[in-house]
């Protein structure tokens, strides 16, 4: 897919993606607002700037992966894929109802070009592991984009995977951390804290950047520096706000899991007209 | 008493070195394997493989869940891995992973179980491995095979190698009577009738063959003909073999070195209710182990061709004239 690095054009797109969001949702009357905005700059990001891949062509073995490990934020990547041209943008709306390709967890079953079914949180960390392995074995260009839950590094399998990494030196994969600090239960520092969170990552052998996730230019900066640091896999501590964009879904720890109401759609997208 | 049997049974290799071997092989023949390790290589013998393969050899550390997921991403970018590691450690570690993401997605992974059952002795029941062939069979779409000597070993590897999608494997550390001819032919979903046998059927699977050839030889003595199947595949099962050796004999005896409440049994007395019901008996394990020499344990807890004969009896004693 040919790439867009203006700033404007992708704030556009993540735009377009976040209305999306609030619509598939609303309309499923379940679903997973709050994480699914915050990830909205990372995915728009990747899908229209750093990932070279191919919507005609989803097995390109030369292509670049993403898995979304923190499988509830399926509206984002669907709305994303939907949007490049991987599945229909038409029946987004069907997000959760029976026989829909957009299940609530993303699903290969249904969608054969995402990477990986996920939705156990943890998993999919390991997943890119395998796959760095295999495209650096290939000698291929691929890169691994494995985008993160704050709440789900508290699974015990990421630090495996994060030891494995290290160890061997996948630097074509990327670890994104969506920090937006909110769990289903209410704040992670309440729940479990993560922190000192770059300090960990570090202690772990990878090399961490710290950045404003809200921010396109911050994530094409932070992209570019994991793309050109050798030896060691890049976490990027990406500092995002739950629900991002709508003004009562930032910071609100019920949007995690709870779909708007209908009145709550019409609001939202008035703010995201 | 002296056992008679058609066969001799010779010593042969443990069915977790056959595959050591059959990896290092398949290595050789097909560039797109690899083996995924949790710092047991020495254990199940994928040490035959890193030494020839280093670049294809993953070691994970101690890390099982970690190694099953490094294994489905291999496999989704092409390769076919074999992740290796004890049933115990890999089936309960790694099940979750086994579950989203092998099972979910179908992904073409291969488990390899060694050390599976009582049989592994002295290390005693944390690492004796007698629930997995359920959780394997847990799973939808996985492959479930349980060798019963080094040849079926070799020959299953190379068949789970060469479907497409997920196969657990069952060995285990103990040497195994060699059963089968060198040339034995295995099919995975295809049971092997041993021997024939009219009176009653003998199904096992692992190193259970063994002990149910020795038991048809006890049987013989009696006048009792005794057919014996090894059911090798215990997902997807052989209904046609099951079916036949319940319609023709009207009593079955299902051996295993497993949870009998849990495993190849209950699976085989779904199909013989499905089909064509006749009385049933089961040999097997009712609960953990204890350390101690592989032979005496085997004893002890009832895994033998005395206890398999002792049982045939009894379900005769049942069957409808």
């Amino acid at each position: 897919m040919e790439r867009i690095e203006n700033v404007g054009e992708l704030q556009e797109i993540a735009k377009r993606i976040r209305r999306q969001i609030i619509e598939m949702i609303g309309a499923a009357g379940s679903g997973h607002p709050g994480g699914s905005l915050s990830a909205t700059e990372i995915v728009t990001t990747l899908f229209w700037d750093v990932m070279r891949h191919d919507p005609a062509n989803p097995k390109w073995p030369d292509r670049d992966r993403v898995i979304l490990s923190k499988g509830h934020a399926a509206p984002v990547l669907y709305a994303a894929m939907a949007d490049c041209g991987y599945t229909p943008v038409e029946t987004l709306n069907t997000l959760r109802k029976l026989g829909s390709i957009y299940q609530g967890h993303p699903d290969r079953r249904f969608i054969p070009a995402l990477e990986a079914s996920t939705g156990s949180l943890g998993e999919g960390l390991s997943i890119a592991m395998g796959m760095g392995l295999a495209a650096r074995w290939d000698k291929r260009p691929s890169r691994v984009y494995c985008i993160l839950g704050d709440g789900e590094i508290q699974e015990g399998q990421i630090w495996e995977a994060a030891m494995f990494g290290a160890f061997h030196k996948l630097d074509n994969v990327v670890a994104i951390v969506d920090y937006n600090r909110i769990q289903l239960d209410g704040f992670v520092k309440d729940i479990m804290e993560i922190e000192p969170l770059v300090a960990k990552w570090q202690a772990f052998g990878w090399h961490a950047i710290e950045l404003d996730g809200d921010s396109i230019p911050a994530l094409q900066a932070a992209f570019a520096e994991a793309a050109a640091f050798k030896g060691k896999p890049t976490a990027l501590i990406a500092h995002t706000i739950k629900g991002k964009g709508v003004s009562f879904m930032e910071n609100n720890p019920k949007f995690h899991g709870v779909a708007p109401t209908k009145e709550e759609v019409a609001l939202a997208l008035k703010e995201l007209a | 008493m002296a056992v008679e049997t058609n066969f001799e049974l010779k010593p042969g290799m443990a069915t977790r070195e056959a595959f050591g071997h059959a990896l290092v092989e398949l290595g050789r023949e097909n560039p797109n394997v690899w083996a995924v390790d949790a710092d047991l290589s020495k254990s199940t013998y994928t040490s035959l493989f890193a030494k020839e393969f280093p670049d294809r050899f993953v070691s994970c550390g101690i890390a099982e869940a970690n190694m099953v997921g490094v294994a489905a991403g291999l496999a989704s970018c092409g390769k076919i891995p074999f992740a290796a590691s004890f049933s115990c450690f890999v089936m309960n570690k790694g099940f979750e992973q086994l579950r989203v993401a092998v099972a979910y997605p179908n992904a073409n992974v291969k488990v390899v179980g060694t050390h599976s059952g009582i049989s592994i002795g002295e290390d005693g029941p944390s690492q004796m491995s007698i629930e997995e062939t359920s959780l394997a069979c847990s799973l939808p779409g996985f492959v479930v095979l349980a060798p019963a000597d080094e040849v079926a070993a070799r020959a299953l590897i190379r068949a789970a190698a060469a479907y497409v999608g997920p196969v657990f494997i069952r060995t285990g550390r103990m040497k195994t009577p060699v059963i089968y001819a060198a040339d034995q032919r295995f099919e995975i979903g295809k049971a092997i009738e041993v021997t024939d046998g009219d009176d009653v059927a003998l199904i096992a699977n692992g190193l259970m063959v063994a002990e149910a050839i020795r038991a048809r030889g006890i049987l013989a003595a009696e006048g009792i003909s005794a057919r014996v199947i090894d059911l090798h595949t215990v997902k997807p099962l052989d209904r046609d073999a099951i079916e036949r050796a319940a319609a023709e004999t009207g009593a079955i005896v299902v051996a295993e070195e497993h949870l009998v409440d849990a495993g190849l049994g209950v699976r085989v007395a779904q199909v013989v209710g499905e089909t064509s019901p006749c009385p049933m008996e089961f040999v097997g394990l009712t609960g953990y182990a204890e350390s101690g020499p592989s032979d005496e344990l085997l004893d002890k807890y009832g895994l033998r061709a005395v206890n398999v004969a002792a049982v045939a009896r009894k379900v005769l004693g049942r069957k409808k004239s």
